[in-house]
């Protein structure tokens, strides 16, 4: 069993949310994904950055850390943010609920990454922040087809 | 290719940048309300053509304008999706309201 784990820190700052995926995507390519799995991948950690940057800080520049874990064919993403914690975690994780209507929000953030991987966590303290944990496997038969 | 919006008569294209999130999003929806209101649009097109990547925001920012186009009576398509823009727009139940299509609409005569 081989296990390999990276972190990434930078701010909240919405320039870097293309960063955090890629970085994200780039790292799971040891795992051999398909693109299929790499587009989930990307869509999901940035659902997660987005909310943590919108949502979170609100604006404001704080940290938002990024914990990749990669252990035999799983990949665990872990994103967190010191932000302002969501009030009710499982109204948030409604679909198309949004407290920012106006600012164009679709309110589908936790389903894309509900449907996009395996697993899903929300933990959540009002003014400590929100910690959102995925998991997804990734098949094996993905080098068999190519080769 | 720069221009993201290119406007012939009254429809508008919004040529979609590579990839559409939270961030590009933003900077797509304020000048294309803006071009919307002024300019008397009454069809309005999401080009897909060079796009691989989008999440809810960018779903969220094509919801806008559809709902802005619907109040002013005009209609609002996709082109050139492919496979992977597809399975967003389809989750999202976004086909629904607005047309897509996999390449020009050419039935449409805007082409």
């Amino acid at each position: 069993m081989q296990q390999n784990e990276m972190k990434l820190e930078f701010d909240s700052r919405s320039c870097n949310e293309s960063f955090a995926r890629v970085t994200v995507a780039a790292f799971l390519t040891q795992l051999d994904p398909t693109l299929e799995e790499v587009a989930d991948v990307k869509t999901a950690v940035s659902e997660a950055v987005t909310n943590a940057i919108i949502h979170g800080y609100e604006g404001r520049i704080g940290k938002v850390v990024i914990l990749c874990r990669l252990e035999d064919r799983e990949l665990y993403v872990e994103v967190r943010d010191s932000g302002k914690g969501i009030e009710d975690v499982a109204r948030a994780m409604e679909p198309l609920y949004t407290t920012k209507e106006e600012c164009d929000r679709a309110g589908m953030g936790f389903a894309f990454m509900e449907a996009f991987m395996d697993s899903l966590e929300v933990e959540s303290e009002l003014g400590r922040g929100t910690c959102v944990k995925m998991r997804k496997r990734i098949a094996r038969e993905n080098r068999q087809e190519r080769s | 290719m720069n221009q993201i919006f290119t406007i012939a008569g009254t429809v508008m294209t919004i040529h979609l940048p590579a990839e559409l999130d939270h961030h590009s999003s933003e900077q797509i929806r304020t000048e294309a309300d803006r071009l919307i209101r002024t300019r008397n649009i009454r069809s309005l097109m999401f080009d897909f053509g060079g796009t691989s990547f989008m999440d809810s925001s960018g779903i969220g920012m094509i919801l806008g304008r559809y709902k802005m186009m619907r109040f002013m009576g005009g209609n609002v398509l996709a082109i050139r999706v492919g496979e992977q823009m597809r399975r967003l727009l389809t989750l999202s139940g976004i086909y629904k309201v607005i047309d897509i299509y996999e390449g020009l609409p050419q039935q449409s005569g805007l082409y």
